[in-house]
C-alpha cells in the first residue's frame, strides 16, 4: 500500500512540470510583453522608463529558461510571486480567499450527492417508468442550464418569496462570515451558490449513478440474492449501491478538481470574494503574474484529487488494496 | 435486370421521408431536439427577417419596459428590445458553437488517429501532453487563453476550440487504437500508401461516430462557455447580440424590478444547450451505443 502510494505520488511529477510549462509558454506568448501591456493599458501617457523597470522587476530581461526555473522553484518553498496589480505577496491573496472557495466547494460536492445518489439509484431502480424520465431531464436541464443564470434566479427566487411571504425582500448577505463565528449566518450566505453549483455537478454524478447500477444489477450474484429471498432494499442497498459506486466517485472527485470552474462564475453571480472571483479580476486586470499561479493552483488540485480518488478506490475495493 | 434488382431492393429503400418518421418514431426526443436545432439554424441565419426590432436600436423613452406587443419580451435597461436581441444572440451562439466544436473535434480527429497509428514514443509523449490538458477545466483553460489574446469573438473562439482539441483526441484515439491491428490497414501499409495516406483514408472515416457525437456535445458545450466568458465580461464584447452578455450588467442591477432582463437570455441558453445534448445522446445511441457511459 505504502509502496503503491509513493509510486502514485510519483507520477504526478510529469503532469504537474507539463502543466507549468504549458502555462508558461502560454503567458509568454502575449503579443509584446507583459509590461508593455500592462502600461498600454493606461492610456498612452507614461514614463518608457516604467517598461524597463518593470521587466527589471519581473525578471523579463533574464534568459527564458531561468525565469521558468526561478518561477517553477519558488512553487517548492511556497513563493508564488507577487501580483502585478495590488502588489500583495500572491500567496496571501490566495490564502485569504481559499477557505470560502473551498467551503463552497465541499458544500456544493455534499449538495451533488446528496442529490445525485438518491435520484441515480430510483431512476436505475424504475428503469424507463415515468420517475426515470423525469430524473434523467432534470439531470439534462441541470448540464444545459448555466449556473450563473441558475443563480440569478435562486436569487429573483428568494427575493419573490422573502417579500410575498415575510413581507421584507431578503437577498443572501455579501460580507463573508467566517463559519466558526456565525456558523448561521455562513451557512444562509453560502447555501445558495453552493446549490446553484451543486445541482449543476449532480448531473453528471446521477447519470453515472444510474448506468454503473443498471450495469450491476443484471450482475448473476444480484440475481442470487433475489433467488434466496434477499429483500428487494438489501439487494439495492447492500449488494448493488456498494459495488456500482466506483465509478461514481471517480466522477464526483473529478468534479471536486473542476469546481473551481463553476466557481468562477457562480462566485461572481453572489458577489463572493473567493479564489474564482480572483480568477476573473486577475484575467480582466492583466495581472499575469496572478493568473499564472492561480492555473497552476488547478492543476494541483486535480492531480491531488485523482490521488484521493485512487485511495477510496482502494478504500472501496479490497481488491485493490490487497493487490 | 436492371429493374429486378429494384423491385428486390424495394423494401429496404426507404424515402426519406420514411426514414425521417422512423427516427422520429424510435428516438422521439432527438428527433424533437433536431426540430428545435433546425428552428435555431432558421432563425440565426434569417435573424434580419425574423427579429422584429433593430437588436442595437436604443431607445431610451422605453428602458425596462416589460413584455408588450412592441416588445414581445420587454426591453434592457438601455431600452433595446429583448425578444430581438435573444434571435441576434442566437447567431452570435451558434457561429462560435459550430466553428469551434468542428474546428477542435476536426484537429482532435486527425491529431487522435495518428498518434493511434504512429504509436511508440510518440503516442506516448501525446498522451502525456494530453494529460496535461485535462488537468483543466474547460473554462480555466479558456479564460487563461482569453488572458493571452483578449477577448472578442474570434479570441472566443479560440479560446473555446484549444481545449477541446485535446478531449476529442483521447476518446478518438481509443476508438482507433482498435482499428490499427485491422488487416485493411495492413494491407493499406502493405500496399505502400503514404501514413498520410492511411491515416485520412483508411482510418479517419472509421472513427466517424465518436466524432460526431463530439462534435453535437461541444457545440452545446461551447454555447455555454461562449455565454459564461461573456458574462464574465471576456467574451464577446457590446454592442454585439450575445445571450451571455445580456445576464450581465443591467439583468444583475434590476432584476428586482425588470426580472425579464434576467430570466429571457438565460433560457435562451439553456433551451439551446439543452436542445444539442438531446440530440447528441440520441445520436449517441443511434450510432454507437458502446459510448453511452461517455
Amino acid at each position: 500500500m505504502h509502496k503503491y502510494l509513493v509510486k502514485r505520488t510519483l507520477m504526478m511529477v510529469p503532469t504537474l512540470i507539463g502543466a507549468a510549462i504549458l502555462v508558461f509558454t502560454l503567458m509568454h506568448m502575449i503579443p509584446g510583453d507583459i509590461c508593455a501591456l500592462r502600461y498600454a493599458g493606461t492610456g498612452g501617457s507614461f514614463d518608457a522608463n516604467l517598461i524597463g523597470i518593470c521587466r527589471e522587476e519581473l525578471g523579463l530581461n533574464r534568459p527564458l529558461y531561468v525565469q521558468f526555473f526561478t518561477w517553477l522553484g519558488g512553487f517548492f518553498i511556497g513563493d508564488f510571486g507577487e501580483s502585478m496589480w495590488t502588489g500583495r505577496a500572491i500567496s496571501e491573496e490566495i490564502g485569504v480567499r481559499a477557505v470560502l472557495s473551498l467551503q463552497v466547494a465541499v458544500m456544493a460536492t455534499i449538495v451533488s450527492v446528496i442529490i445525485a445518489i438518491p435520484m441515480g439509484t430510483i431512476s436505475a431502480i424504475r428503469q424507463n417508468t415515468w420517475i426515470d424520465y423525469v430524473v434523467r431531464c432534470f439531470s439534462i436541464a441541470g448540464i444545459a442550464m448555466p449556473s450563473f443564470w441558475l443563480g440569478i434566479l435562486i436569487m429573483l427566487g428568494l427575493l419573490w418569496t422573502t417579500q410575498n411571504w415575510f413581507g421584507q425582500a431578503w437577498i443572501p448577505p455579501i460580507q463573508y462570515v467566517s463559519p466558526i463565528e456565525d456558523p448561521i449566518g455562513n451557512l444562509t450566505q453560502l447555501i445558495w451558490p453552493a446549490l446553484a453549483t451543486g445541482y449543476r455537478y449532480s448531473a453528471v454524478a446521477t447519470r453515472m449513478t444510474r448506468s454503473a447500477l443498471l450495469e450491476v444489477l443484471r450482475e448473476d450474484y444480484i440475481r442470487t440474492a433475489r433467488a434466496k429471498g434477499v429483500i428487494e432494499k438489501l439487494v439495492v442497498n447492500r449488494h448493488a449501491l456498494k459495488n456500482s459506486m466506483l465509478p461514481v466517485v471517480t466522477v464526483i472527485g473529478i468534479e471536486f478538481a473542476f469546481l473551481m470552474g463553476g466557481l468562477v462564475v457562480t462566485e461572481q453571480v453572489f458577489n463572493l470574494n473567493g479564489l474564482g472571483k480572483l480568477f476573473v479580476d486577475s484575467v480582466t486586470n492583466h495581472d499575469y503574474a496572478l493568473t499564472q499561479a492561480l492555473v497552476m493552483l488547478v492543476a494541483f488540485i486535480f492531480v491531488c484529487m485523482n490521488i484521493v480518488i485512487d485511495l477510496i478506490y482502494a478504500w472501496l475495493d479490497p481488491r485493490i488494496r490487497y493487490s | 435486370m436492371n429493374t429486378a434488382t429494384t423491385t428486390a431492393d424495394a423494401p429496404k429503400q426507404r424515402s426519406f421521408l420514411q426514414k425521417v418518421r422512423r427516427m422520429a418514431r424510435r428516438q422521439p426526443l432527438g428527433a424533437g431536439s433536431a426540430v428545435f436545432i433546425m428552428l435555431m439554424l432558421f432563425v440565426a441565419v434569417f435573424a434580419d427577417i425574423v427579429a422584429p426590432q433593430d437588436p442595437l436600436d436604443m431607445n431610451f423613452a422605453d428602458q425596462l419596459i416589460g413584455p408588450n406587443m412592441t416588445y414581445l419580451l420587454g426591453t434592457d435597461e438601455l431600452g433595446r428590445d429583448i425578444f430581438s436581441r435573444i434571435i441576434y444572440g442566437s447567431r452570435t451562439a451558434l457561429q462560435i458553437g459550430f466553428i469551434a466544436a468542428f474546428v477542435g473535434a476536426t484537429l482532435g480527429l486527425v491529431l487522435g488517429v495518428t498518434s493511434a497509428y504512429l504509436g511508440g514514443w510518440f503516442d506516448l509523449i501525446f498522451q502525456r501532453i494530453m494529460d496535461v490538458f485535462m488537468a483543466f477545466p474547460l473554462i480555466i483553460m479558456a479564460l487563461a487563453i482569453v488572458s493571452v489574446f483578449g477577448s472578442g469573438t474570434w479570441n472566443v473562439i479560440i479560446a473555446i476550440t484549444i481545449p477541446f482539441i485535446p478531449k476529442c483526441a483521447r476518446v478518438v484515439r481509443s476508438s482507433a487504437l482498435a482499428l490499427r491491428d485491422i488487416p485493411y490497414v495492413d494491407a493499406a501499409r502493405a500496399s505502400g500508401f503514404s501514413h498520410t495516406r492511411i491515416v485520412l483514408v483508411h482510418m479517419v472515416p472509421n472513427v466517424m461516430a465518436p466524432y460526431l457525437i463530439m462534435v453535437t456535445s461541444f457545440v452545446g458545450q461551447a454555447i455555454l462557455l461562449e455565454a459564461s466568458l461573456s458574462y464574465l465580461g471576456l467574451g464577446v464584447q457590446e454592442p454585439t447580440a450575445a445571450w451571455g452578455l445580456m445576464l450581465r450588467g443591467g439583468a444583475e442591477q434590476f432584476f428586482e424590478s425588470a426580472p425579464w432582463v434576467a430570466i429571457f437570455p438565460g433560457l435562451a441558453i439553456t433551451l439551446a444547450v439543452f436542445a444539442f445534448n438531446l440530440f447528441g445522446d440520441a445520436l449517441r445511441d443511434a450510432l454507437d451505443p458502446k459510448l453511452r457511459s461517455m
